[in-house]
């Protein structure tokens, strides 16, 4: 059964003119890890809104559809409930900092306390969220004081810690450097093991390329495109969506324009790129 | 003309924390430059030296001749523009063209003027539809935009953007690139911090490194993406198709799209 159904959803802030989505269907089943890419104010975050039940009841304006959490209808249930269920990273993680801690520590901590969990069993669950994202140094550190990288793990880490079934992670990567961005896919991967449910907006599709099983593109309120990562990223109709391609697949599709090779499949990772190109370098151009 | 030098220059915060350790590099004005290294590099706190908003423990700073030791920040600034890596520390106006608008009105500039500044700030920066708009309803990725334009309109010779592609979507960046560009051909000095490589590869030739408080590379871009020393010590890597062609083991120095199609064309 699917973790997550949307069922014909469509969506108008309520002082907008215009829908800003509009019959959005799919379902994602457990395990999977899914990315959602489209261009800047197409509607992504307003999507992970709509799947976190804070719209419309939050965010107001008109709904329509159904959004299925196990096959409950969300619109029954309470923010509280569905927060233990789905934990959302934010895209500006000095908007999520909760400003009433003072130490990192604390602030990972915070989720945790709130719930009423064991001290012993606290201190244990972020004491392995600070050594899996590498954060271990910033512990006693002022939440409100990290830079743009060290908040946005900061920030990963204070829902990652809540183990919650589904996770809806909003552009985690756009202020850390390479190292960063790939100790954050190598998380996530993590967590994919574990069989959580994991929803990305991300805009770095090399990296999606390489980790997501599956891609979502949104573009002028529907979804234009949703398949397979491999599928979705050899398709150079993705770039009028306003979504880059991966460098791998743009160097193909330029090679093959010029009659230098030919590709059984646009590859999309760097492993199926070097397969491709493998031992042909000699005879390019013939 | 040197726009700015740095000659052994060192920062530390009030508590003591040492965040750069003995730089020095000299920028020519009209150049391009990159900044790239890890977050905690020191990066930002090097170029929020430029300007005066952070002043060094030790060392010397030159900008354009001048003694920075000797000046205000206010005065630095009319010269070095920065444009802060989150909007959300430099926005506090109501509308966009009041944002663009407020350093200049400071500065008691006929209105005129300020109105044909703005005007060509929010033109050049893709911000005319946006001028009545608060900044805050717009998008975090126009809101860095938004940044970028109060610091065009000052006209500044030196403009340094702090990670600008941050969020930024194709559209965003392909934007950028033609910011960038026009800076250029009005002879601006642009420095850049960016973790996004290919952007980095796609607008600069001049890439200097930072690791650990220093600067450890200061190079040509086909130099810097292939020193293997130098890219592990910054916790950097090749981009994609550099690192494809050295699993091809083709030709060294290929760091775009453009390179390995002209070697795959022998």
């Amino acid at each position: 059964m699917a973790v997550l159904e949307l069922k014909d959803v469509t969506f108008k802030y309520q002082l907008a003119k215009e829908t800003i989505l509009e019959n959005i269907s799919f379902s994602i089943e457990k395990g999977e890890f899914v990315a959602l890419v489209g261009r800047n104010g197409v509607g992504k975050t307003t999507l992970c809104s709509i799947m976190r039940g804070l719209i419309p009841t939050f965010h107001t304006g008109t709904m329509s559809g159904q959004v299925l959490l196990n096959g409950l209808d969300i619109g029954e249930m309470s923010i509280g409930d569905l927060a233990l269920h789905i934990g959302f990273v934010f895209q500006n993680p000095f908007v999520q900092v909760s400003g009433v801690k003072q130490t990192v520590f604390e602030e990972v901590a915070y989720g945790l306390e709130n719930l009423g969990v064991k001290r012993s069993e606290i201190i244990r669950r972020v004491e392995e969220m600070l050594h899996q994202l590498n954060i271990e140094h910033l512990r006693s550190k002022h939440p409100m004081q990290l830079s743009g990288g060290q908040s946005q793990r900061v920030a990963l880490a204070s829902v990652l810690v809540m183990d919650p079934e589904i996770l809806i992670i909003d552009e985690p990567t756009s202020q850390l450097d390479p190292q960063g961005t790939e100790e954050v896919f190598e998380t996530i991967r993590l967590l994919k093991e574990r069989k959580k449910t994991i929803i990305l907006v991300e805009h770095k599709v090399d990296w999606v390329a390489e980790y997501a099983d599956r891609v979502i593109v949104i573009d002028d309120k529907h979804i234009v495109k949703d398949a397979s990562a491999s599928e979705v990223f050899s398709d150079p109709m993705i770039l009028e969506t306003g979504n880059n391609l991966p460098q791998v697949a743009l160097l193909a599709l330029r090679l093959l324009e010029l009659g230098k090779v030919d590709f059984n499949k646009i590859p999309t990772t760097l492993d199926e790129a070097v397969e491709q190109l493998k031992g042909r370098a000699d005879n390019g151009g013939n | 003309m040197e726009a700015i030098k740095f000659e052994h220059v060192s920062f530390a915060y009030e508590h003591g924390f040492v965040a750069v350790d003995d730089i020095s590099f000299n920028i020519q004005s009209g150049e391009k430059v990159a900044i790239i290294g890890q977050n905690g590099a020191g990066k930002t706190t090097t170029v929020k030296m430029m300007n005066g908003l952070l002043r060094p423990k030790s060392g010397e700073i030159t900008v354009f001749g001048d003694d920075a030791s000797k000046k205000t920040t206010a005065t630095l600034s009319k010269k070095v523009g920065y444009v802060f890596q989150n909007p959300g520390d430099q926005i506090f106006n109501q509308t966009v063209y009041n944002e663009i608008a407020y350093s200049l009105k400071y500065l008691k500039m006929d209105k005129t003027e300020v109105e044909r500044r703005v005007n060509s700030a929010a033109a050049m920066c893709y911000l005319s539809d946006e001028l009545q708009t608060n900044p805050y309803d717009l998008p975090f990725s126009i809101r860095k935009f938004v940044t970028i334009a109060s610091v065009v309109a000052m006209n500044v010779d030196v403009v340094i953007l702090d990670e600008p592609t941050a969020g930024q979507d194709l559209l965003g960046l392909l934007h950028q690139k033609e910011i960038i560009e026009q800076l250029h051909q009005m002879g601006k000095t642009v420095v850049t911090i960016s973790h996004d490589m290919e952007f980095v590869i796609d607008n600069f030739d001049r890439i200097i490194v930072m690791a650990d408080k220093k600067i450890v590379g200061d190079a040509n871009k086909r130099e810097i993406f292939w020193d293997f020393e130098l890219l592990d010590k910054a916790a950097l890597k090749q981009p994609v198709v550099s690192q494809l062609a050295k699993r091809l083991e083709l030709k060294r120095n290929i760091i775009n799209i453009v390179d390995f199609v002209s070697e795959y064309e022998k």
